[in-house]
């Protein structure tokens, strides 16, 4: 499944303190998901699917909701070309949306990019929420 | 406005990128692609699925609100 479409804007030129401090994130953060909603209550099935992953995985990561402020989606697709939300970075790079995430953790390639261990007995998504465990900051300072 | 049609998410694909096959289902709303092509080969996951998001532009998230996308390449034959 996929993620709701943002509406990218195209002007690549011009820098805004908004993009600054979202390119300052992912830079600053190993892994970093913008997402609708919080990884606690995710307000759209394709974050909550891609929190699940990441929780499956005890995999910490830092969450940025990006509905208080419509920019936010709209600077983040400007910047990383890509149309929909959630998106996932690993190390500053894009990894991509739901479908994405899915198939790499279906692979294995998602846990050999997180640095983590494959999930024991292939746990499924069942469960749409972070296991209370996994060391999860949330960071909306945007 | 005509709401989205499979069949035409299928159409434009295939007419899109050389040599795609598309399998697309939905309602009108969400939509799910399988795509293959052998322009895939080579190319990361993003790079293949900006391929079938840059078919829609700014469709997408309007009168197509949600697409999954899953690409394969397509063998190249001699």
């Amino acid at each position: 499944m996929n993620e709701q479409p943002s509406n990218p804007t195209r002007d690549e030129e011009s820098s805004s303190p908004m993009r600054d401090a979202i390119e300052g994130a992912i830079r600053e953060n190993q892994v970093i998901l913008f997402m609708k909603g919080t990884p606690e209550q995710p307000a759209c099935g394709f974050s909550a699917r891609t929190v699940a992953v990441l929780g499956a995985l005890n995999a910490p990561f830092t969450a940025v909701d990006v509905l208080p402020d419509p920019r936010i989606r709209q600077e983040l697709s400007t910047l990383s070309g890509w149309p929909t939300i959630p998106q996932l970075f690993i190390e500053g790079e894009l990894v991509g949306g739901c479908d994405i995430v899915t198939e790499m953790y279906e692979s294995g390639e998602l846990q050999a990019a997180l640095g983590v261990e494959p999930a024991s007995g292939d746990q499924l998504l069942a469960e749409p929420e972070v296991t209370p465990t996994a060391p999860l900051t949330i960071q909306n300072r945007l | 406005m005509m709401s989205a049609t499979p069949d035409e998410l299928k159409e434009r694909i295939e007419a899109g990128i050389p040599g795609a096959r598309a399998q697309v289902s939905g309602d009108g709303h969400h939509f799910e692609a399988v795509v293959t092509a052998p322009a895939f080969a080579g190319l990361s996951r993003i790079a293949q699925h900006r391929l079938v998001y840059d078919v829609f532009g700014d469709e997408l998230g309007d009168r197509i609100h949600a697409l999954s996308i899953k690409t394969t390449a397509t063998e190249r034959r001699a």
